[in-house]
């Protein structure tokens, strides 16, 4: 499988999601600079974390405007798997292929730690193989992870499903100690309505094996890989 | 000419700068202050002989589209 990782100036988690696609998982993956106007022959894309565009003016608000979102714009039209890592997530927000906002945390702290996650529907391409009832610890690194959506917005998001994660705690009780950042619903990650677009604040990517103290963000590479083999197969026949 | 954009948290979001400002403001004796919004403030400079009104458009296309984000911001937007 061929994955596009994205870099816009000022992107720094690009390379552990090299990292963790190539080194951990063994697939194909390359950069893809933001002036370029093709993804290639990428299977799907991840918009990786960092402080593209030194976050001026909003977070991604300046590198949804790069000329290889138009690509990644024209590559969701058409149904490719695209995932958005923090950074990535503010990104799709920006650029409106993901509902909602992201914006300070209510403690105005920046937050670099590792969080619970409970998966709050498996159906999707990013979830499909997480098992039932796992909490996932990941680690988060965040200064605008509150996750804003209004009224109307939030109960199109539950009504379809379209919220994939949601802070817990330990036990997946979602508690306001648990939310890290004040996020609405306790908003961790969604999807767009047609499932093939997904945003998350915490790191999968920096989760995905036991020297980096959990593996638990591999269930969702595992989720993404395993839709796009049936794919392939499905292609094939 | 000159463009000024002011830009302010939408009051359904939350706003932890303005109420933490907000905080320091009582806590220095500042008496009678019931909110503080914190928001941005960009100024346009603008070529010598712009159309106003041509100019208030395209600005506000800016800035509904880029500048601000609807979403979780309002703006205004004033020419001078």
């Amino acid at each position: 499988m061929n994955f596009a990782v994205l870099q816009f100036p000022a992107s720094n988690c690009d390379q552990d999601a090299i990292h963790a696609l190539r080194g951990v998982f063994g697939h194909s993956a390359r950069y893809v600079w933001h002036k370029e106007g093709s993804l290639g022959d990428a299977d799907a894309v991840i918009v990786p974390g960092g402080f593209s565009y030194g976050d001026y003016l909003r977070c991604g608000a300046i590198a949804r405007f790069s000329p290889v979102m138009r690509a990644v714009k024209q590559f969701a039209d058409n149904g490719g798997l695209v995932l958005g890592v923090c950074n990535g997530f503010q990104v799709l927000t920006e650029a409106g292929l993901l509902p909602g906002a992201l914006v300070r945390n209510r403690d105005l702290q920046f937050h670099c730690e590792h969080i619970f996650l409970k998966t709050a529907t498996t159906d999707s391409p990013f979830t499909n193989k997480i098992p039932a009832g796992k909490i996932l610890r990941i680690p988060i690194a965040h200064g605008e992870g509150c996750y804003f959506a209004d009224e109307e917005t939030l109960a199109k998001l539950k009504a379809n499903n379209q919220i994939l994660w949601q802070y817990c705690d330990n036990t997946g009780n979602l508690t306001d100690t648990a939310n890290p950042n004040g996020s609405l619903l306790n908003i961790a990650g969604v999807c767009n309505e047609r499932r093939n677009v997904a945003g998350l604040m915490p790191h999968p990517e920096r989760a995905s094996e036991l020297a980096l103290g959990s593996d638990d963000g591999r269930w969702i590479f595992e989720s993404i890989f395993a839709v796009l083999k049936n794919k392939t197969v499905a292609q094939a026949a | 000419m000159k463009a000024k954009i002011i830009i302010t948290p939408k009051k359904a979001v939350v706003d932890p700068q303005g109420k933490t400002v907000q905080g320091a403001l009582e806590h220095m004796g500042y008496k009678g202050v019931t909110g503080v919004h914190v928001g941005k403030y960009i100024e346009i400079d603008l070529a010598p002989g712009t159309d106003q009104a041509t100019a208030q458009r395209a600005l506000n296309d800016a800035a509904h589209k880029f500048l601000s984000n609807p979403i979780i911001e309002d703006y205004k937007l004033e020419m001078e």
